[in-house]
């Protein structure tokens, strides 16, 4: 993981000051080798009417990377601000532009939720790539305030047979594992899934949950003059840093292979103890703002508490704690050691503040102070290397209008529809395949390697549809999260994939009876330099945009990562999005299963012959073409509306969205649950029936004494629904005239694909 | 009745062992490991987690906590103390208890509903559980095979001192298929799986936990 420069040495490298620059105006810079572009690095010279210090381009370099300054897509973003900041209950607490959104979810609790990506880094060092993915969102939610109560891991790889899957999988299962487990969050649901374009492209995106009374928000600002700014947590080392080292070599337009940033190396028992020290700092009273350390570490903590408050800031760069005591300043600032925060703190908070720390066994040092001024200043032993405007490091980066054009093989894909695909003629081996495929079998491999337990507030998890967790023992009060993507629709459609991967989120939080109020995404798509996949991107904001103004819920935050993409193939396009929502009572969550032998099988929503992009035509004939099912958000919401209210007056027993594999997938995976068996009647072509991906279904299943209530309730909101049978203590699935399949048969095949795929 | 529930730095499972003593109807009284102080309990818990991120070896830094040197005076004198997972590691490490705990020989971290059965119902942690009892726990470790050489795992089965053993497949390659001990004495246990996860319905796979925590209340009751 080393870059491909030799490492710098302070004891060689020259002290950039603010004054040299000055006297040294033509003095040639290496920001080419930093990754900025010729306009960029004028535009600094512009705005500080100077070359810029060696630090000062350290910092605009990681500031104005496509990773923090989100120049190609923040013109497709804005657009999420225009949504009303108004979640069902009421207006939100913090939005897009904070470290992540803060909802009301009632009885003076407050919800906060995000979900990043982590994927070049995880490819690169599988482990610690995922782990500190955890890390990183873990904190983003804690500086708001809020305890991180559960995280949550969609994760897409490359075939599960492919050789780099077999490299790239345990370790980033285990990485996740092994940072979330010793943190202490239960891991309650997220995604896997296997797709040839994310070889060499592995997805790590990590989502937490977090919950706070309503006066504990807190923000990343630096306000009131004389406050101090506290460093603490884990020192300072030369991890994760970029190309930096170019800085010290000196060397000017070098080429040479790419640089790839160096991977962070994550403590999560650090984290842990982060965690417990910041919330006992925050119930003192002792923080004014606060941020923690990630992306860009100290450039980007500095920047943007200071940009976000009312004056300046005046740093000792000399005085944070390192690991390593030959780290050049340039290198310091560009650092993205983990498990570090950085709060503002009143004088007379400092020793309580400190003492705290030392509890906790938490290093933590004073490193500067809010000035009166509007500059970020940094010095060095005494001499200035860094003095700007911070907005402009933060805020204030490079905007940029990538071309964007619908690719010319888009009109084929869609052309090239499922209906000529032979159909299959023996349906029980059709179903038995299909359930042993990798992207519908039992992921309990890795599931199996997250605490889903831990703090003993889980009400339900993976293989359910929506985590749920309860956040008031006393009244029950609890929040239910799912995330969801379907690359495949979004590749035929990004607009409505976009749509149907939101609607699909919605749905299984809706199943579980919460109800949704908010949005977050993680935007994963291939290079934005290419005009088609930019196309991509646009349709698939915009299609989220729309999607979320029909059901009138926010975006309260998320993340947008690019360049995931080998040679010419990107991945599919991936818009992740995470639905939050909220239950009052979690005793009466509705669970997946079916539970007890008589209840009344149903199914919710209308089927129609939708099979492009479903993952029958990908497991029986490695098909992808045609347009994906059809969007209908107003039939979403009304089942939304009919599953809040069963759950409210105890109607169900069991619910169960259907998507991926549709009607069959969902009644294997119910019946599996428990194993109980169920026996249906379908009416039209069973095939349909069975694996059809039409959305806004749910299968239900209901005690005969509350079927008629339920029915009735499901009339009122105009969502059709059906009879299909019941459940049944014989072990097997059958559906009559069609199949009668041995639940152990399926639960062999269907629980056998990963184990063997890892057991090499 | 006071349990002390002891917080090294890392541990996880200590809000959910208070949960599961207050439930049986016990007062759970937090404990500092940097304390020279039990507050006067009855019992103490050992709770889960990764004390010191595991470094060095699963326990072994939190068996020096100044509250460690209180515990094993008490425990000398018949305290009960029940060790859950890293709370067992660190009973090991403090030779409260015989043998030690290694990765598990699949090698990955492994979270799930395990069948046990309890094999000895005369502890301070287990009275009140039917000989035999078949129960249903959560497991969650990555370092919980059970080792200890031939002749201390031929005492341990002679003696009684098998407090429960995995049923339906051994989980982690523990000898002899050992989930948890006990000293000589009676009144110190250690247990890998979980059983304050295990004390509503909502929130785990049953209530077949509880009864370790309503034992130690009777117990004491019959002291």
């Amino acid at each position: 993981m080393t870059d491909d420069a030799s490492p710098s040495t302070s004891c060689l490298h020259r002290l950039d000051t603010v004054a040299a620059a000055r006297r040294t105006p033509e003095q040639p810079q290496p920001w080419s080798g930093l990754g900025l572009k010729r306009n960029e690095y004028d535009r600094i010279r512009e705005i500080l009417g100077r070359r810029p210090t060696s630090s000062e381009l350290a910092m605009y370099s990681v500031m104005w990377s496509e990773h923090c300054s989100y120049k190609s897509s923040k013109v497709h973003l804005a657009k999420f601000g225009d949504l009303p900041q108004e979640t069902p209950l009421g207006k939100t607490l913090a939005g897009i532009g904070e470290n992540a959104g803060v909802i009301d979810v009632g009885q003076g609790y407050a919800a906060t939720f995000k979900v990043e990506s982590h994927n070049h880094p995880s490819y690169v060092e599988p482990y610690q790539g995922a782990a500190t993915g955890v890390g990183g969102i873990v904190r983003d939610i804690l500086a708001m305030g809020a305890r991180p109560v559960a995280v949550m891991d969609p994760l897409r790889f490359g075939p599960l047979d492919a050789p780099d899957t077999a490299r790239v999988m345990p370790g980033i299962v285990a990485g996740v594992g092994g940072y979330g487990n010793c943190l202490g969050l239960p891991n309650i649901g997220g995604e896997v899934v296997f797709d040839e374009t994310y070889v060499g492209n592995p997805l790590v995106n990590a989502l937490c949950v977090g919950v706070l009374r309503h006066e504990q928000l807190h923000t990343a600002h630096a306000s009131g003059t004389g406050n101090l700014v506290v460093l603490y947590g884990a020192r300072t080392g030369g991890d994760g840093i970029g190309g930096v080292s170019v800085l010290a070599s000196e060397t000017f337009e070098r080429t040479g292979p790419s640089r790839r940033p160096s991977v962070q190396v994550g403590d999560p028992f650090m984290e842990k103890l982060l965690i417990e020290c910041t919330l006992e700092l925050f119930a003192a009273g002792a923080v004014t703002g606060i941020q923690d350390l990630g992306g860009a570490g100290l450039s980007c903590a500095t920047s943007e508490l200071a940009s976000a408050g009312d004056g300046g800031m005046h740093v000792a760069l000399d005085t944070v704690p390192l690991r390593d005591s030959s780290l050049s300043p340039e290198e310091i600032l560009m650092s993205e050691s983990q498990e570090r925060m950085m709060a503002v703190v009143e004088p007379q908070h400092v020793d309580r503040c400190m003492a705290t720390c030392a509890k906790w066994e938490v290093e933590a040092v004073v490193i500067g102070e809010v000035t009166d001024g509007d500059h970020l200043v940094i010095d060095w032993h005494g001499e200035r290397i860094v003095d700007v405007p911070p907005r402009s490091v933060a805020h204030d980066g490079p905007v940029y209008q990538r071309p964007y054009t619908r690719p010319e093989w888009q009109d084929a894909l869609q052309a090239d529809t499922a209906a000529p695909l032979p159909r299959p003629t023996d349906v029980h081996a059709t179903l038995v395949q299909m359930v042993a495929s990798p992207n519908l079998a039992d992921k309990s491999w890795v599931t199996d390697q997250y605490d889903r337990y831990v703090r003993g507030d889980t009400v339900l998890a993976q293989p359910d549809d929506a985590g749920v967790v309860r956040v008031d023992a006393a009244s029950g009060l609890g929040v239910a999260v799912a995330t969801d993507c379907n690359g495949r629709f979004a590749k035929l459609d990004p607009y409505a994939g976009a749509q149907l991967a939101l609607a699909e989120a919605y749905r299984n939080v809706a199943v579980t009876g919460a109800l949704p109020l908010a949005v977050t995404d993680c935007l994963n798509f291939g290079s934005p330099e290419d005009p088609g996949v930019m196309w991509q991107f646009e349709r698939a904001t915009l299609g989220l945009y729309d999607g979320c103004e029909a059901l009138g819920i926010p975006v309260t935050g998320g993340n947008v990562s690019f360049y995931n993409q080998t040679g010419a193939v990107a991945i599919l396009p991936t818009p992740v999005v995470g639905v939050l929502g909220v239950i009052n009572d979690v005793a009466r969550r509705i669970p997946s299963g079916f539970s007890c032998v008589g209840q009344r099988v149903l199914l919710l929503g209308t089927t129609r012959e939708e099979l492009d992009g479903s993952t029958w035509a990908q497991v029986a004939h490695g098909h992808l073409g045609g347009l994906p099912p059809q969007v209908d958000l107003a039939a979403e919401q009304a089942l939304a509306t009919v599953m809040v209210a069963a759950c409210r007056d105890a109607l169900v027993a069991s619910a169960h969205d259907l998507s991926d594999g549709g009607l069959a997938q969902a009644l294997v995976e119910c019946c599996l649950r428990r194993d109980l068996g169920v026996r249906v009647q379908l009416d039209g072509d069973p095939f349909v029936q069975l694996f059809s991906e039409s959305t806004a279904r749910a299968l239900i299943a209901v005690t005969a004494s509350h079927e008629e209530a339920f029915t009735e309730l499901c009339r009122d909101h105009g969502v059709p629904v059906r009879v299909l049978g019941e459940v049944t203590g014989d072990a097997s699935l059958v559906v009559k005239g069609v199949l009668d399949v041995p639940l152990a048969e399926l639960r062999s095949a269907w629980s056998a694909t990963i184990p063997a795929a890892m057991a090499h | 009745m006071k349990v002390g529930v002891v917080t090294f730095p890392g541990s996880l499972d200590d809000v959910d062992a208070a949960r599961a003593v207050t439930l049986a109807g016990g007062e759970a009284v937090p404990l500092w490991h940097g304390d020279h102080d039990l507050r006067g309990v009855d019992a103490v818990v050992l709770p889960g987690g990764f004390s010191y991120g595991d470094y060095l070896r699963c326990g072994a830094i939190a068996r020096f906590a100044a509250v460690m040197t209180e515990v094993i005076v008490a425990a000398g004198r018949g305290m009960p103390v029940l060790g859950i997972c890293n709370g067992f590691q660190i009973l090991c490490e403090s030779h409260l208890l015989p043998g030690a705990l290694i990765r598990n020989d699949h090698r990955r971290f492994v979270c799930k509903d395990q069948r046990l059965r309890i094999e000895n119902v005369a502890t301070a942690w287990t009275s009140v559980y039917e000989p035999g009892a078949e129960i249903t726990i959560v497991l969650k470790n990555g370092e919980g095979g059970y080792v200890a050489d031939q002749s201390t795992l031929d005492a341990l089965e002679g003696e009684g001192r098998v407090v429960a053993r995995y049923l339906d497949g051994n989980p982690n390659g523990s000898a002899r298929e050992i989930a948890g001990i006990v000293n000589a004495a009676g009144n110190v246990v250690g247990l890998m799986p979980h059983p304050e996860h295990c004390v509503e319905e909502l929130t785990g796979p049953g209530t077949d936990g509880l009864p370790f925590f309503a034992s130690v209340l009777s117990t004491l009751a019959a002291r």
